[in-house]
Formats: structure tokens, sequence, C-alpha cells
């Protein structure tokens, strides 16, 4: 059925595009976006649209939107093997699934990005240290809606067979 | 020492699930205290609620309910709210009173009674709130954040799930000796690892449950306590709420992420200091002594793991340390520096306005000396520590 895809939060990430035609080529890469001072070089995820927050800045400077590093390394990592109360989304009639946490260090801005593994992601698969890529993602869907959000998931051996384009298309949270 | 403030008067309502209005807590606390330190409500000249923002209005303003729940009686009233650092701001408030003059003696009250199961945020569709977005987005509960910061140490330091159920078993053993405690019973290290996992690595046993309860304290300056007949009284001589520092660098609860490096060019030993510790050293800066001088510590374990990573917060070992420390039975009772003598959250669970307050009640009968069986012999020093959602600190220096 026809649900418009919606992200969860908007202006976190960039915007999903439709399913591609089967001959539409690659989509376009999936990132993070956050704001950059451009007075002091501070960067804000999630994104800060009001005024700089690093009080060391001279101010008068714009905040410009700017795509994250699309890869980093794992800071740490969890699950939750209990249903996390509401707004989380799940279906009290169907078992729960525990999913996987992971705190990611961002390459080239130096902070922790905490998101939900992609879905297949297993603790196994995870070490501290290891480098893991941002995916688009199905955070839940209602009966209109598919809400996207972001993932991570393990880069190269470790990383999940067919999932090697830039955006998850299937899975989760139905 | 002029900044000093008494601590008059200590009291409690019994931590638990008990089925009755925070206000009933509170009110059962704030007695206590006043009876401990030989004074009448109607001697009290201002009186500071820390809130409880799940229990509706009465719980926001939480200074003058408690007021109401005792009798009108016309003292000057504040409620304050901070999480998990609302006790220690509501000591602070007091204490800033009675430094300024503005009164001499302050009662001081937190009291809650907490949901069953996981907190979880304020209700509707709140998507500019931090705290409500962490649960809708990612679904990352409380003990999902402690058990990252388990899981790093245990990557980073090598600590293991054993050494984390150390922690519960040695504060079990001391919420044992507590008639206050809500867990009065001991645990061993195979129950912990029987325990169902919560957030992997951590199991139910490693994280704390919530609870009703309620604490109470009645503050002076040092010219009341010595007219009411106190010469000695047990003195709190810092105060910490400071807030971290940008960047801030360790995922705090309830962020999604932390703030980037990108406007720091050289991180200097200050932006490496976390926030944890930077709580502590305000309250040593603040109190003119420091770690070696503690006969013991309240922390807040709302982990197990948690719990180590505030002994070397706050200065008890260095970084990395904290396990060997649980180790050698250096924070038991009978160890060089005993830490949550009370039994900590793992025996209280969090009544969250009430339980930097109940730190401090703690702090008083272990250096008054009259904790009991728990008591830490000679004890002249202790902190207490924790932090509040969004950016609170909160510690505790009291001396005798
Ligand atoms: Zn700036």
């Amino acid at each position: 059925m026809a649900r418009t895809r919606t992200p969860v939060v908007s202006g976190w990430f960039t915007q999903d595009v439709p399913p591609p035609a089967p001959m539409a080529g690659p989509a376009p890469p999936f990132r993070l976006l956050g704001t950059r001072c451009t007075a002091c070089a501070a960067v804000f995820f999630p994104r800060e649209d009001s005024a700089c927050r690093n009080p060391h800045c001279a101010g008068g400077g714009d905040l410009a939107e700017v795509p994250l590093s699309p890869r980093g390394r794992v800071w740490s990592y969890t699950d939750g093997r209990y249903r996390p109360p509401a707004p989380y989304v799940s279906d009290p009639a169907e078992p729960w699934e525990p999913y996987v946490l992971i705190a990611v260090e961002l390459e080239a801005e130096g902070m922790v990005v905490l998101g939900q593994g992609a879905p297949g992601v297993r603790l196994a698969d995870l070490t501290v240290g290891a480098e893991v890529e941002v995916v688009g993602g199905v955070l839940n869907e209602d009966a209109e809606t598919t809400w996207l959000t972001w993932q991570f998931r393990p880069v190269g051996p470790a990383g999940r067979a067919g999932s090697t384009g830039s955006a998850e298309r299937s899975g989760g949270g139905s | 020492m002029s900044a000093d403030v008494a601590v008059l008067g200590a009291g409690m309502h019994p931590w638990g699930k008990w089925g009755r209005s925070f206000v009933e807590y509170g009110r059962v606390a704030a007695r206590a205290a006043l009876a401990d330190a030989g004074l009448d409500w109607t001697d009290v000249q201002s009186v500071v609620g820390a809130d409880t923002v799940r229990s509706g209005y009465p719980g926001y303003v939480a200074g003058a309910t408690f007021a109401r729940a005792l009798g009108w009686q016309g003292a000057r009233v504040t409620s304050v709210y901070a999480a998990c650092a609302s006790g220690a701001q509501a000591i602070g408030a007091a204490r800033a009173q009675i430094l300024a003059g503005l009164a001499d003696v302050v009662l001081v009250v937190g009291a809650d009674a907490a949901p069953k199961g996981f907190f979880a945020p304020a209700g509707g569709e709140r998507p500019d709130d931090p705290d409500w977005l962490r649960f809708r987005v990612l679904g990352a509960t409380n003990p999902a954040y402690f058990a990252l910061y388990a899981r790093r140490r245990m990557a980073v330091y090598g600590d293991t799930p054993e050494d984390f159920a150390l922690v519960k078993v040695k504060n079990a053993a001391a919420g044992l000796l507590n008639p206050n405690a809500r867990y009065r019973k001991a645990v061993t290290a195979e129950e912990v690892a029987a325990s169902a996992v919560v957030a992997d690595p951590l199991r139910l046993l490693d994280v704390c449950a919530t609870s009703d309860g309620g604490a109470a304290l009645v503050l002076c300056s040092m010219d009341f306590a010595r007219a009411h007949g106190v010469a000695d009284p047990v003195r709190i001589r810092a105060v910490s709420t400071v807030t971290p520092t940008y960047p801030r660098t360790v995922l705090d609860l309830p962020d999604i992420a932390t703030d980037a490096t990108t406007a720091v060019p050289t991180a200097g030993p200050a932006a490496a200091a976390s926030f944890r510790a930077s709580i502590a050293r305000a309250a040593y800066e603040e109190a003119g002594l420091g770690p070696r001088d503690l006969s013991l510590a309240e922390v807040y374990d709302l982990s197990t793991a948690l719990e180590l990573e505030w002994y070397e917060d706050i200065g008890l070992c260095g970084p990395g340390e904290g396990a060997s420390l649980v180790r050698e039975g250096a924070t038991a009772l009978g160890g060089r520096v005993p830490v949550n003598t009370s039994g900590g959250l793992a025996s209280f669970g969090e009544a969250v306005p009430a339980q930097a307050i109940a730190q401090v009640c703690e702090l008083t009968w272990q250096l008054r000396g009259t904790a009991g069986e728990r008591q830490v012999p000679g004890a002249r020093a202790g902190i207490t520590a924790n932090q509040g959602l969004f950016g609170h600190g909160s510690a505790v220096i009291a001396v005798r």
C-alpha cells in the first residue's frame, strides 16, 4: 500500500526519495544533517538553528546546514531486552524483538551520535572502535506513513550481506 | 569556617512501593528531621522543596505543598527542579539563604511516588523535547545509557560483568543494615549473573529500581546551632551544582549526541575532564579538601558499572582503576573508603527529588557516629555525588 515516506524528525538527515524505479540508478547517499557555525566552526547535531552554543564563539556567524561524516567508530553499543515505553512505537500484540543501539564517534566532527543498528545487526557484529556507516532505515509504519530514521551498520566484512546500497529500503518496524 | 552551615536534623520516610502520595512521604520525612533537630515546625523560617514533576501540579510547587501539609505558618518558601540534582539544588538554595542571612533555620524536603518500570517522558507529541525524542526516535531508556557506559568500560579498561556484580553485592550488604532501605537482603554474584539482561551487558540486578520515598534535612547557621546547644554539628562545607563545559564529549542522558570538537583547536586538560569529574572537583575546591580526606562517599549507583565510574570521577582512584577498588574491598564497609554505606540506589531505588537529600542524611548519620551497624569508624568527611538530567551538577561535602 502507498504510505507516505516521512522522516521521523524533519531536517536531521537527507530527505528520503521514493524507492527508485528498477532502471533509475543508485539512490543519492544518505547523510545525517547538522549545522555549522560560520564564525567558530562548531558543528551541532541535532541541528541548532537558533544560535551558536559555543560559549567562546565570537558571534556574528550563521548556522549553515552541513552533512555529517558518513562514517565513524563505535564508541559503545547495547540493546533493549524490554519494550521501551511510549512514545516509542511498537505493537504490544507482537513479541518484543530487541534491537541494537550504537553510539558512534563521527570521523570529522568528533561527536558521538546515538542511533539504532540497521536491521540484522547483532551485538556480536560490533566491537568498540570498529568502523560503521550511517544508512537510512525504517523506524516504524502506521496506516498512512512509513517513518524514516537513521541507522548504523558495520563497514566491511561484518556489514550485512545484501545491504551495500546507500539506503535501506526494506525491513524493520512493521 | 564562615561558609559552613550546620545540619541540625535529618529524617526519611522509608523507601519502598507504598502506593501513597509523595506529600505523605515528604511530610513524614520532614517531621522526622524536625524531631531529630529538636525543633518545632513553627521554628522554621524557610522551606525548600525539591519538585516531583510526575505527580502533577502539587509536585511542581513542592515547597508550598510540603508547607501546607505541615500547616501553613508563613515561612519563606522555595521550589526547585533539577531532575536527579533537585535535592542538591534544594540544599544549595537553603544554604545560600542561611549564608546570606535571610533565614537561620531552613527545612529541605524531597519526596517521590515513582511509577513502576522504565521512567518515561511526559505525554503528548513534543518533538522539541530531547527527552521525548530519545524515546520516540531511538527507544533509548535510561538503562540503555547505563549499558553504553558499562560496555565502554569493558572495552577501554577491561572491566567485566563480574566486577559490576561486586558493586551490587557490596551495596546490598550495606543496605541490609539500613532500616530506611527498600531492599534489605544480601545478594550474591551468582544471583546478579542469573538475573535477566535488561540492556547488554547490564542485568536486572545491575540497574536500580524506581521507588517511593522521602528525605528531609534541617539546616541552620552555625550561630543558631550553638545557641541551640549543638556546639559541634555536622557541617555542610560545599554544594556543587555546576554545569558541564563546552564541548561535552561524553554522551549523557537524555542526549542523542555529544558536542562536536570542531571548534576546539587543542583539547586541553580542562576539556578532557568529564562532566562528572568536574562536579566533584568544584565541590573539593569549595570545601578546601580533597579525595584523600574522605572517610566515605555516597554516589549515584544508577547502575553497578556507573558506581565504578564515580570512584574515578570523585578521585578515589585514577581512570580505569574503579574495578580494582571494588575487587580489593576498598569501597565496602570496613574498607579504606566505603562508598554507598547507605546501600545506595541498589538498596533504595530511585525516588528522584529525595535521593540527593537522602545521600546527605547518610553523611550526617555517619559523621555523627550514629549509623549503627553500618558505621564507618571515626568518619570525619564525606562527599555525595550525582548529576541531574540536561547538565545539573550535584555534589555535597559534609565534615565534622
Ligand atoms: Zn560559533
